[in-house]
């Protein structure tokens, strides 16, 4: 089984495929001479005081070395399915394209459509397919940026699987965590998942071109989120016609090492 | 649902600490704030632990609740969700309890 997810670790996929030199050998033998008596097996508390997820903060803390060693900002981009974050991306990537280097971490529970999309603009792109897993952890970035080898100063944008309560547990090592909701989703979502908007040093609101055909309460959102989150950032753009992409941008430059 | 990984890691935890020793009885605290059901995790619990020296394990959850103290006026208040806000109007609180993730103790043959 993988290290923190219950899936087992061979449904999670990295593609493309790396090759991997290490054999996995497993001779150790296991002898119990113990006796078996009829009386009450004498236990003893131990107390261990450890925080559940210690073993994914820990490799979380060595990722977050490894891009402080080489200069690489690394953001998690974190939303509900649909609401733009691979648009979004794509956006970033053509218009920033030529003053950053920008490469991409894809989480999906299936396929590589995504990593395709991304591909497509130009920039480096590795998916990492969760299997039954409804996130990202630590480890699964660690082995997709092995693939993905990033060069250094350069950013890496990690868009992690679409869920909006999973991801927002899991430490990848980043620097900075972005919430993406679109106003296609309704302005309760700070609301319904607080965890997560807790959890974000920015929030994007995305598709503010279709404010006009849809029943979205911008105040209760920006109310919502603040609830949640006091003093948090947010954006409100459109990654189709680019309104308010600018803010995205500084905000992004603003965090290059 | 992200407690079958929750459920996995306090098993990888325990088994990292105890190593074959059999494990009789595991306690976790989990907050009420944390984002994680403890009813699931206690579901959870026996699918994962099986064929794990945890096997057969009973599984004790504590949950602490929520107490928070404003920024703004010093308060201290309870809270059951993350929408909270201090009864001065502020929402810039400081948790104090309620997202705790630990495992507390285990208990296994001596």
């Amino acid at each position: 089984m993988c290290a923190t997810c219950g899936c087992s670790g061979d449904t999670i996929l990295v593609y493309p495929e790396h090759e991997h030199g290490h054999a996995h050998e497993h001779s150790h033998e296991h002898e119990h001479g113990h006796g078996h008596g009829h009386q009450e097996p004498q236990t003893r508390t131990v107390t261990l005081e450890q925080a559940v997820l210690a073993r994914n903060d820990a490799l979380a803390e060595r990722n977050r070395e490894w891009f402080a060693e080489h200069g690489i900002l690394a953001v998690n981009l974190m939303s509900s399915p649909g609401a733009g974050k691979t648009t979004l991306l794509e956006r970033t990537i053509r218009e920033l394209g030529v003053e950053l280097q920008v490469s991409v971490v894809e989480g999906d529970q299936e396929t590589v459509l995504d990593a395709d999309r991304i591909r497509a603009t130009g920039a480096p792109a590795v998916q990492i397919n969760t299997g039954s897993g409804c996130h990202l952890d630590a480890q699964m970035l660690a082995g997709g940026l092995q693939t993905l080898d990033p060069p250094d100063s350069s950013v890496v944008l990690i868009e992690n699987v679409g869920n909006l309560v999973c991801p927002a547990l899991f430490d990848l090592g980043e620097q900075a965590r972005v919430v993406i909701t679109s106003v296609t989703e309704g302005a309760e979502k700070p609301r319904k998942y607080p965890q997560m908007f807790r959890a974000a040093d920015l929030v994007l609101l995305n598709k503010i071109d279709l404010l006009p055909y849809v029943d979205f309460d911008v105040a209760a959102f920006l109310e919502g989120a603040r609830r949640a989150n006091p003093g948090v950032e947010v954006v409100q753009l459109s990654a189709t016609t680019g309104d308010g992409i600018g803010d995205w941008y500084g905000w992004l430059r603003a965090r290059l090492p | 649902m992200h407690e079958m990984a929750i459920t996995q890691s306090v098993v990888q935890a325990v088994c990292d600490r105890m190593g074959d020793t059999p494990v009789r009885r595991v306690c976790l605290e989990i907050g009420t704030l944390s984002g994680v059901v403890a009813d699931s995790v206690q579901f959870c619990f026996e699918v994962i632990t099986a064929g794990t020296p945890l096997e057969g394990a009973s599984l004790e959850i504590i949950q602490p609740s929520g107490m928070a103290r404003c920024r703004d006026c010093g308060a201290e208040f309870a809270l059951d969700d993350l929408l909270v806000l201090c009864e001065c109007g502020s929402a810039n609180r400081e948790l104090l309890a309620g997202e705790e993730l630990r495992i507390r103790e285990v208990e296994v043959l001596a």
